[in-house]
């Protein structure tokens, strides 16, 4: 990490706590709340491939191991991020969870969607932002800097 | 992190403070968001804890009765085969086959099209459709072969046992092989009909309004008293879940004192406005029309008049008949009005200046003083801005459709002290019901509502979306087979006939127009 100014270091550190804070508030959320389900925003699918999305809502046992994957992926990717332990894995886990938000909701013109959209956008919204700035963030590991990983530092050097 | 832990850092060196403060810098910044998570969920659970359990809300959603394996089968005669009537055939299970084609052609097209699989997972109702009549040749032919699909099957379908068509609707209320009617004609026949087929002990289900004319009334509840036939009135909103949920929360008493109730009809489409396509075969010679004239006054034939003849006080009871009673009726259904002491009603035809003689924009105001209330309908049929139902308490007021809401009052007494400690916030829903979402709920999030007002949150049987009329029809066929009166029986109707008729004549007379309830007289 040495080829990072203190200022990248803490800018870098600051948008994997944000993203963080994000991804656990969404995910305690919903494990709290007990009865949330993904039902009625995967049938509010349009798009390419909504019909896969349709199918996931309709299928009362896929959706539960959907539903449980949403909740924990999104708190543990989040606790993950924060406590900075595992954050590239986790990075990778919360870009293919994007993903699949993305191609559940594309931004394309002419598709509109129950929740209105509270800004405008063009093939590229805040889902698809997130996604770039984790990769961003797999590439430029800073558990190192701040995090756990420090303690673990003997075990697992190879993204230095 | 122990001291093992700390001995173990990179090479076996230790790990200073310095490290270690760096190691556990973020961690608190877990603990702030699991903070703010936290303090949600206490908010969102001390409000859920007021509506379950201070106020009382069930959990529960409506039952839907299964019919018992082995029921007997029940023969159903149709009369008339027009728009609603194919709707109560299809809501039967049975459809036209080049229905099934078209379905199949739109879900084909657009996925989200799922005519086509409700319909086919729709439950069959051991019933038979054994006598149908219309008087236009071409709909009482369609009536059969619709019959005869029992398979629910496309063009080539295999169309066994065709009924047999009757040209006279009473020789099909005489058949021997018909146990229960459905009347589905215009409304000028509703009552002769009904007092035939209940004088002869034929069950019967009728569309709405149940009569065309106030002495008609006395007579179809009569017939239908002393005949002890099972009757059902078609408003199929009787088995709209949120109607039922609505009823709930005022007996738990979550609106306080009601005073006013405010419902509506919006609509704004030349089909709303009842100006039906005609059909290309209909002409004198397809059409039987001394019989669709029946006792209302003779004129001439008129294909406008036979498609469209809701658009004529000659065969029609206008929008008070028509879309007023739907209202009335979920009102009656929830809070149990009965007939008004009063009705109020202004209007006049303001858009569709087509030679019709109903008005096409309607007020009426009816008034309860026992309760202390009045009911305000009003309808447009030029404007499709969506104003719901309303029901307005000194606590709070509730906004109805196929979801309730519940507002807290600003300055409601019984939720004053909630309000100030701030456990309830006006303005914020203090109770929300989708349909299918089983837990008792204050807090629902925006999304929940867009979602929920696309219908996309609802399941009532096996996960999919229930058509209210099946349901309505299946509680009439419960009833038959198990000698039980449904919910929107003869009573039921009598109440919303006169309602609708008190609506009418008051627009009709430019006067107020009473209800003599000890004489069960309407005083214009």
């Amino acid at each position: 990490m040495k080829y990072l100014t203190d200022r990248q270091a803490i800018w870098l550190v600051l948008l994997r706590l944000v993203i963080g804070w994000h991804f656990l508030y969404e995910g305690l959320v919903k494990v709290i709340d007990g009865n949330w389900s993904a039902r009625a925003y995967l049938f509010d699918s349009q798009g390419p491939f909504s019909a896969l999305f349709h199918s996931i809502a309709s299928n009362d046992r896929i959706l539960s191991v959907t539903d449980f994957l949403n909740e924990w992926g999104l708190l543990l990717i989040g606790l993950s991020l924060i406590l900075g332990i595992l954050s590239r894995w986790a990075s990778y886990a919360g870009m293919l969870m994007l993903l699949f938000y993305y191609l559940s909701h594309p931004p394309f013109p002419g598709i509109t969607y129950s929740m209105p959209a509270e800004g405008n956008y063009f093939i590229i919204d805040k889902v698809a932002i997130e996604f770039f700035a984790l990769g961003v963030l797999s590439l430029f590991p800073t558990e190192q800097i701040a995090g756990l990983a420090r303690f673990f530092r003997g075990k697992d050097q190879n993204h230095e | 992190m122990n001291e093992e832990r700390k001995s173990k850092g990179s090479g076996g060196k230790k790990i200073s403070r310095r490290d270690a403060l760096k190691g556990l810098a973020t961690v608190p910044v877990a603990g702030a968001v699991a903070y703010g998570a936290i303090r949600k969920s206490h908010y969102e659970h001390k409000i859920n804890r007021l509506i379950s359990d201070e106020l009382g809300m069930s959990p529960a959603e409506a039952d839907y009765i299964l019919p018992p394996p082995g029921s007997r089968e029940i023969r159903i005669g149709i009369i008339g085969f027009g728009i609603r009537g194919k709707q109560l055939a299809q809501s039967l299970g049975f459809v036209h086959p080049s229905l099934i084609d078209d379905w199949r052609a739109a879900a084909a097209a657009d996925e989200n099209d799922t005519r086509y699989s409700d319909f086919m997972a729709q439950q069959a109702l051991n019933v038979r459709i054994t006598a149908v009549c219309d008087i236009f040749d071409t709909y009482g032919e369609m009536a059969r072969v619709a019959a005869g699909n029992l398979n629910r099957e496309g063009t080539g379908a295999r169309i066994a046992d065709m009924p047999r068509r009757y040209l006279d609707y009473r020789d099909l209320i005489a058949s021997p092989d018909v146990d229960a009617v459905i009347v589905a004609t215009p409304d000028h026949w509703h009552g002769p009909m009904t007092i035939e087929a209940a004088r002869a002990g034929k069950h019967v289900y009728c569309e709405k309004p149940l009569t065309w004319t106030v002495e008609e009334t006395y007579q179809v509840r009569k017939a239908v008293r002393e005949s002890g036939i099972v009757f059902q009135l078609g408003h199929q909103g009787r088995q709209t879940a949120s109607y039922i949920k609505a009823r709930e929360a005022l007996q738990k008493n979550m609106l306080g004192k009601v005073t006013l109730v405010e419902v509506t009809t919006n609509r704004n489409d030349p089909n709303g406005a009842w100006v039906y396509p005609i059909h290309e075969s209909a002409s004198p010679d397809t059409i039987d029309w001394k019989q669709f004239i029946g006792q209302a006054p003779w004129h001439d034939f008129s294909l406008e008049r036979f498609f469209r003849w809701r658009c004529w006080w000659d065969y029609s009871t206008g929008l008070s008949g028509d879309l007023l009673t739907h209202e009335y009726d979920a009102i009656n259904q929830i809070m149990q009005l009965g007939i008004p002491h009063s009705a109020m009603s202004t209007g006049g035809i303001y858009y569709f200046n087509d030679g019709r003689t109903v008005p096409d924009v309607l007020t009426t105001v009816f008034e309860f003083p026992d309760r202390n209330m009045s009911l305000l309908y009003s309808a447009t049929l030029a404007s499709q801005m969506s104003r719901g139902k309303r029901i307005m308490g000194h606590d709070g007021y509730m906004e109805i459709g196929d979801t309730i809401t519940i507002f807290p009052d600003a300055m409601s007494t019984r939720y004053a002290e909630r309000i100030a400690e701030k456990v309830i916030e006006p303005g914020k829903p203090v109770y929300s019901y989708f349909p299918g979402k089983k837990s008792v709920d204050a807090v629902s999030s925006a999304t929940e509502r867009y979602f929920a007002e696309r219908g996309l949150l609802y399941t009532y049987l096996g996960g999919r979306r229930i058509d209210t009329t099946h349901l309505h029809i299946r509680e009439w066929l419960e009833a038959i087979r198990n000698g039980t009166q449904p919910g929107c029986d003869i009573d039921q109707g009598f109440q919303e006939a006169m309602t609708a008729h008190m609506g009418t004549l008051s627009y009709k007379h430019h006067k107020k127009v009473f209800w003599d309830g000890e004489n069960e007289k309407i005083i214009v």
